[in-house]
């Protein structure tokens, strides 16, 4: 890309943000979501999220009080739902750290008016991934400390050889990392609503969450900084949190499990399913508070897009096994593929591929990639097909393995759909409260958009988008 | 069959398909079941979808109901325990300490458990005063294992008459009229009826018993009817071996017993008996037909060859070279034709084909004489007994094989005929007192006798029993009885030897032995163990019968009471021969687990899995898969059964090598009174018996009730899938090419670790070789091993969810044809691997490894995350998903094996090799100062094992048995291609065809 273009030139994408924003429309816009008064359709939304949620208190309770054998576990599938789950979740989070750092440090600018609540999505759904590794263990109460490396008269440390181990580190340096980002980013915007806010207390909150943000040069300038070391921290993550995640299967000798693609397939099969969810949660957000100027078509394009290339690795992985299952000449793994291609689950298998492999083709038209309601309804799709892969991976696997003498079906009860239902519960519940109280589109970003502009178009230009 | 819910099936099992895929087979080829042959996968599914689990878990009776029926944990019943008065509990050191209690340190004590009133010695272990494990004695002819080992074999229900003595729904106190009340109060009644009966000496009294074998009992009812002339005594209990009586009669005129000597036999015909499996010397049996077919490289194998010929699939069958299905009523034919063939005038014959397998096997038999061996099973009517006698006879077996003595019971009784008399004259109001000495024939009498109406016609009804049963809900007194743990007593074997049978504990709730109940009768004040010694001491000739008695009570059998081998004269009279019934017959047999309904209440027999179906929890009707064809019948299927103008609603299961046209029911199900654990369970099919025919009802019929029923089975899952888990080949391929079974497998060989010999130590490496060439499945193992290591009882709809709880399990896989598979078992402990997949991927390290090769489990560590049962091939761990352990029921506490952790809830457990064993063996070494020698440890499922199929030892030490065995060419580990290096391996199973049966069959 050489000389500037002008805007509306059809090989150049389109804006990230819409004509006629000024610093005032935007801080206006975007902070009259947090102080203007309570709406109805908010209200009606926290009660219904907060309705599902009872079902994780529910359904926690009575797992602690029962224990996992009121799920549909038994010998040989000792996984279930609780993780599939969590690597769904876990998966769902990858794309906000993607956003956030992987894009900044490329100066994908359009990531500007998604990468907050794809922050925040992150945050809630590793709390929700969280809950699921802690409570399908048999003795949660001792599981929560006994995975940490903590000095103990007894001298007993955790087993660093398990990769459920490695898990506790990659997902705990996970959280902490996405939340100290997020809340680096939100430092700026909280000095906004602590200016904006008229109540007091509401003053007193943002003021002291802000931190004392001034907005000198000096704070911008250790922002900045302190912002690419944390998308510099970040950045790794993205791929080390999942990767670490595939090998809780691929470090196991179960086939299936035992394959050296899962790392990448895994990271590809995180990033496809954060982006549908960020489609899921952002459209609707965008419908519903008028965002259209900061969620412009070019998000939806380049979310579309981003979408269909994981995808389209994802679909390679999915070829890959069963290229592996034959090559091998393993009896166990071409078995194992057989089973889970034409056995008792291959409903769930051919779902799958309709989900995650098919369906989303449609993404290739530029038409399907600017419709919101054909992206919500891809991105829905795609949330699905996430999970159907998890299952497929974690049960087929197992239900079948080595010795057909102990070969078993598995059955969810209802209590497993009652878990997994409260923790989409506290998900929405904890965004729904999000956007309430915290900015939902990063003002002071998007106000650094309407600066660039009026300076033109520098930055806009000077990166190669998508 | 009330639980009984009606469900579509998607898909069918196309019988004439799987035949036709079998056919095009070739080569070894297992299968597992019938859904794998089917193929379809609404069928490989069918068992598990047909009641889906999700919802059994969610409709559960609040809390898991019948679990904790299962587990009998009941505040209501510790409520009851308090009635009764417990021994003050004085927490005082001792003062002067009971001689040779050490504390931590159990004692062995020899006893006697009877079944169907024959002994079986056992060594019993006591831990501070409890009875906690029963092991056999391997000096008693009945459990046998000659040379210095510690334990002799046993057989899965003496294993678990422990929790039995345990039961918590056995009777507490004694109840008159259905009210707690006293023994003195019952004493007093007692006193009146006695009174009466002294006025007419015993006129309208009866006694009714089980097979009574004890000299002491005997003596006193024969004492009872000599003061009492006008009084009767019968005996009866459902699995009576009245055709082996009557056959006798029928070929020697006179009752004999039949001592047979398979150590000796080199080729033996089995006519419908599952000798290996029941009967009284069924342990002793199966052991000499296994060490029989022992195989060593080198030496020239000198296998036996058994040929069974039987009605329903059994472990006899499934153990030998040669199976043939025949319907029950085809068999005297079949055995008329061999009595034919060798010359005896045994009229009729065969008249069911077959004639390549008769002519081979008449042959075979003809070429062994001296060395082989006719059985007749207690099934077949008396005229087979007759022929089995003869043929015996006309091979020149009897002597070598075969002998003869006076029968052990001491009064042998036609037992049906005994109860039909009894029945006769309650109805007739001519019975005023009848005293039932155990049993339960109001549940178990064949049900034309209508032996509930008339016992109600009995003035006066006293049911001496363990629990409160059916019998004893219609008794005006019952009575607890001592179970054979709590009193002194004695009891003979089925070659006549006596043993002393010891208390191990006091009657935990006060109950009395039958001879104590005959000496009420009778105004005897002794203690039973004055009443025993003071009866042996009689029998005494010589001086110093103290010594003696100690002598008794140590060996637990009193010397030369074997009966003397003495001759018969045959009559060579074979009945008038019966033509075999064109009907559909149905087989009744005791069932392998719970007998005749006694073991009911026993969870650890009821969620054994039965030989061959794998079954749990229920009985079912076991059909040929040609009947099921015919029918259109899948497993579950809920089939109204009649004959005898009665009828029973029974579920299907197709068992592959059933006779066709013809079913197969068990008894001993469907009780009423049981208690907490059988109450409900399965079906009853004494509703169907008759007393004249009692083990097979022809002329039946079974009709499609279009209804389903969920029957929880363990392991009906599917095929081998051509992998080489269980290995065999026949005696001549392995002499030929004793290498063969490792070209069934992929074995990395030693050089393929990544690191080198990380467990490899100077020290010890503990192994274990399993042979597969002895082992015919009969579950000793895994009830042994469900005793010695504390392993909780599930419960069946948990046993439908896949998470039963055995540490060692038995796999069966079928081989070749549909209609007469082979059948081969292996059990299945864990491998103790030495690159265990489960300890790399335990997050807190839980399951590590020892220096000596154990792969070990730190419950305490453990938090459940199951990874490791994920990780492991073999799939042997197990995981309390919920609080399987009962830790409510005050009396199962003193069960436990106080060296094995009790497991909570949220934790992995597994086979250990018995390491608390092995750490007292190391520790009484060390004690001793020497070193520790093979033989020192004997694991459970090992000491348990009749065949000696089970070795455990030291794989390093060159002379160890264990060691010696993985030598063998025969010797292989199973999955070894994973690297894993398995510490447990198993020897390939050799068969001994006979060349001239070219077709198995």
């Amino acid at each position: 890309m050489g000389s500037p273009a002008p805007i509306n030139d059809p090989t150049m994408p389109a804006p990230v943000l819409g004509p006629g924003q000024t610093y005032t429309t935007v801080t206006q816009k975007l902070s009259a979501i947090i102080t203007s008064r309570t709406p109805l359709g908010w209200i009606a939304a926290m009660l219904i999220a907060g309705g599902i949620l009872q079902l994780l208190m529910l359904s926690a309770t009575w797992l602690l009080i029962k224990g996992t054998g009121i799920w549909g576990l038994n010998i040989p599938v000792g996984w279930g739902w609780a993780i599939i789950n969590f690597v769904w979740w876990i998966g769902i989070g990858h794309a906000g750290t993607l956003i956030s750092a992987i894009l900044l440090l490329m100066r994908q600018q359009w990531r500007n008016s998604i990468n907050r609540f794809a922050e925040a999505m992150t945050i809630f759904a590793v709390m929700c991934a969280g809950m699921f590794p802690l409570l399908h263990t048999g003795r949660p109460w001792v599981a929560a400390y006994w995975l940490l490396p903590y000095p103990n008269t007894m001298s007993v440390w955790p087993q660093f050889r398990s990769p459920l181990i490695w898990d506790v580190f990659a997902v705990g340096t996970y959280f902490t990392v996405s939340l100290i980002f997020w809340y680096l980013g939100l430092i700026p915007d909280f000095a906004t609503l602590r200016d904006k806010a008229k109540h007091k207390i509401s003053q007193i909150i943002y003021g002291v969450l802000s931190m004392g943000w001034r907005g000198s040069a000096k704070h911008w300038f250790n922002y900045e900084m302190a912002s690419l070391l944390l998308a510099g921290v970040s950045t790794p993550l993205v791929l080390s949190v999942h990767s670490i995640v595939s090998l809780d299967f691929s470090v196991g000798l179960i086939p299936g499990w035992h394959a050296t693609i899962f790392p990448p397939y895994f990271v590809a099969g995180a990033v496809y399913a954060g982006f549908a969810m960020v489609l899921t949660l952002g459209l609707p957000i965008r419908y519903f508070y008028g965002l259209h100027d900061y969620i412009t078509d070019r998000h939806l394009n380049n979310m579309g897009k981003v979408m269909l290339a994981t995808g389209l690795i994802v679909a390679y992985g999915y070829a890959m096994e069963q290229f592996f299952a034959w090559y091998s000449a393993s009896p166990y793994e071409g078995y194992m593929m057989q089973n889970r291609t034409f056995g008792p689950y291959s409903g769930t298998y051919w779902s799958l591929i309709l989900c995650n492999v098919a369906i989303p083709q449609l993404l290739w038209i530029k038409k399907v990639r600017l419709s919101p309601l054909w992206l919500f309804i891809i991105s829905m799709f795609i949330n699905v097909g996430m999970w159907l892969e998890r299952f497929i991976i974690v049960v087929t696997s197992l239900h079948r393995d080595f010795m057909p003498s102990s070969w078993d079906m598995y059955h969810s009860t209802p209590w497993d759909w009652g878990l997994y239902a409260g923790t989409i519960g506290f998900f929405l519940f904890m965004m729904i409260l999000f956007i309430r109280v915290m900015p939902v589109i990063n003002i002071f970003e998007i106000r650094q958009l309407v600066a660039n502009k009026s300076h033109g178009e520098h930055a806009e230009t000077a990166s190669a988008d998508d | 069959m009330s639980s009984m819910t009606r469900t579509a099936h998607k898909n069918g099992l196309d019988l004439s398909e799987i035949r036709e895929r079998l056919s095009t087979r070739e080569g070894q080829d297992y299968w597992r079941s019938l859904n794998e042959l089917a193929d379809t996968e609404e069928f490989r599914d069918y068992l598990h979808r047909e009641f889906p689990e999700g919802a059994s878990e969610w409709n559960d009776k609040v809390g898991r109901r019948k679990f904790l029926q299962v587990m009998g944990a009941s505040l209501a019943f510790a409520g009851l325990t308090s009635c009764t008065r417990q021994p003050p509990e004085k927490i005082v050191p001792y003062i002067r300490a009971p001689e040779q209690i050490v504390p931590g340190k159990p004692l062995f004590f020899a006893s006697a458990l009877s079944q169907g009133g024959f002994a079986r010695g056992v060594l019993v272990e006591s831990h501070a005063g409890r009875p906690t494990k029963i092991e056999g004695n391997p000096a008693h002819p009945a459990t046998p294992r000659p040379g210095n080992a510690t334990f002799g074999p046993t057989d899965a229900i003496t294993q678990a008459q422990i929790l039995d003595l345990y039961d918590p729904d056995r009777t507490q106190v004694p109840v008159g009229n259905g009210r707690a009340s006293t023994w003195t109060r019952f004493s007093a009644t007692l006193a009146t009826e006695v009174a009466k009966l002294d006025l007419d000496q015993g006129q309208g009294l009866r006694l009714l018993t089980e097979t009574v074998t004890s000299p002491v009992l005997v003596s006193q009812i024969r004492a009872l009817l000599e003061k009492y002339p006008n009084a009767r005594w019968h005996q009866f209990e459902p699995g009576t071996r009245d055709n082996a009586r009557e056959g006798a009669r029928m070929a020697f005129g006179e009752v004999v017993e039949t001592q047979y000597h398979f150590e000796k036999a080199k080729r033996i015909l089995s006519l419908d008996a599952d000798f290996m499996e029941s009967g009284a010397a069924s342990v002793r049996h199966a052991r000499h037909v296994a060490l029989g077919r022992k195989v060593i490289d080198g030496q020239k194998a000198d296998m036996n060859r058994l040929y069974v010929v039987e009605s329903s699939p059994s472990n006899t069958g499934s153990f030998a070279d040669h199976r043939l299905p025949l319907k029950a009523s085809q068999v005297e034919g079949f055995a008329r034709a061999v009595a034919a063939a060798l010359g005896i005038n045994a009229m009729g014959g065969n008249n069911v084909g077959h004639d390549t397998w008769l002519n081979a096997l008449v042959k075979d038999l003809a070429a062994h004489r001296g060395t082989s061996l006719v059985i007749a099973g207690d099934h077949q009517p008396p005229a087979v007994h007759a022929l089995a006698h003869a043929i015996n006879n006309a091979l020149g077996n009897v002597g070598s094989t075969v002998t003869y003595t006076d029968p052990v019971e001491a009064e042998p009784t036609n037992q049906h005929a005994s109860l039909k008399d009894l029945t006769v004259d309650m109805s007739e109001g001519s019975v005023s007192l009848l005293v039932v000495l155990g049993g339960n024939p109001v549940y178990n009498a064949p049900a034309d006798l209508n032996f509930a109406a008339a016992y109600q016609e009995v003035t006066t009804r006293i049911h001496l029993g363990q629990s409160q049963n059916e019998t004893a809900r219609l008794s005006h007194w019952h009575l607890p009885e001592a179970h054979a743990l709590e009193a002194w007593g004695d009891t003979r074997a089925f070659d006549g030897t006596v043993s002393i049978v010891q208390p191990l504990i006091e009657p935990l709730y006060g109950g009395k032995s039958a001879a104590a109940l005959v000496a009420m009768m009778m105004g005897d004040g002794r203690t039973d163990y004055d009443r025993v010694k003071e009866y042996w001491g009689e029998q005494y000739k010589e001086s110093d019968f103290e010594t003696a008695w100690q002598t008794y009570l140590h060996d637990g059998l009193v010397p030369n009471t074997a009966l003397p081998e003495r001759s018969v004269s045959t009559t060579e009279n074979y009945g008038t021969p019966s033509q075999a019934s064109e009907g559909f017959e149905v087989n009744f047999r005791l069932d392998p687990t719970i007998g005749d309904g006694r073991y009911a209440n026993n969870g650890w027999l009821q969620e054994l899995p039965k030989p061959h179906t794998r079954l749990t929890w229920d009985n079912a009707a076991l059909i040929a898969p040609a009947t099921a064809e015919e029918m259109g019948l899948q497993n579950g299927d809920v089939v109204a059964l009649s004959a005898n103008n009665r009828s029973v609603e029974a579920p299907v299961w197709i068992a592959p090598g059933h006779p066709a046209n013809a079913v197969t029911v068990h008894l001993g199900f469907g009780r009423t009174a049981a208690g907490r654990v059988g109450n409900g369970v399965g079906f009853n099919a004494y509703e169907l018996q008759t007393s004249d025919s009692p083990w097979t009802a022809s002329d039946a019929s079974m009709t499609k009730t279009g209804q389903t029923y969920p029957l929880a089975c363990t392991q009906d899952h599917h095929s081998m899938e051509g992998r080489a888990l269980v290995r065999s080949g026949t005696v001549d391929e392995y002499e030929k090419h004793p290498h063969f079974v490792h070209e069934m497998g992929h074995d990395p060989g030693p050089d393929a670790n990544f690191f080198d010999g990380i467990h490899d130590n100077d020290g010890i490496a503990w192994g274990m070789a399993i042979d597969l060439n002895s082992c015919n499945g009969c579950n000793a193992c895994t009830v042994a091993c469900q005793s010695e290591n504390n392993i909780p009882v599930v419960g069946k709809d948990e046993v439908l969810n896949g998470r039963e709880m055995h540490w060692i399990r038995i796999d069966r896989y079928y081989k070749g044809d549909l209609d007469n598979p082979e059948l081969y078992n292996q059990p299945v402990p864990c491998m103790q691997c030495e690159n265990a997949p489960c300890e790399l991927v335990c997050p807190v390290g839980a399951t590590v490894h020892s220096a000596e090769g154990l792969n070990d489990m730190a419950y305490n560590r453990c938090v459940g995350t199951r990874y490791c049962s994920n990780n492991c091939p073999y799939k042997v761990r197990r995981f309390n998903f919920l609080h399987y352990a009962d830790e409510e029921t005050q009396s199962f506490k003193l069960q436990r094996n106080p060296n094995v952790t009790v497991r909570g809830r949220g934790v992995m457990e597994k086979c250990t090799y018995c390491v608390q064993r092995i750490s007292a063996a190391r520790i009484e070494a060390k004690v001793e100062d020497r070193e520790l020698k093979d033989g020192d440890i004997t694991t459970a499922c090992q000491g348990a094992c009749p065949a000696d199929a089970i070795v455990f030892g030291d794989i390093k030490d060159p002379n160890s048995r264990v060691a010696k065995l993985k030598a063998q060419q025969r010797n292989y580990g199973i999955l070894t291609e994973l690297n894993t290096k398995p510490r447990t391996t198993y020897l390939a199973r050799l068969t001994n065809p006979n060349p001239e049966i070219s077709q198995h069959g």
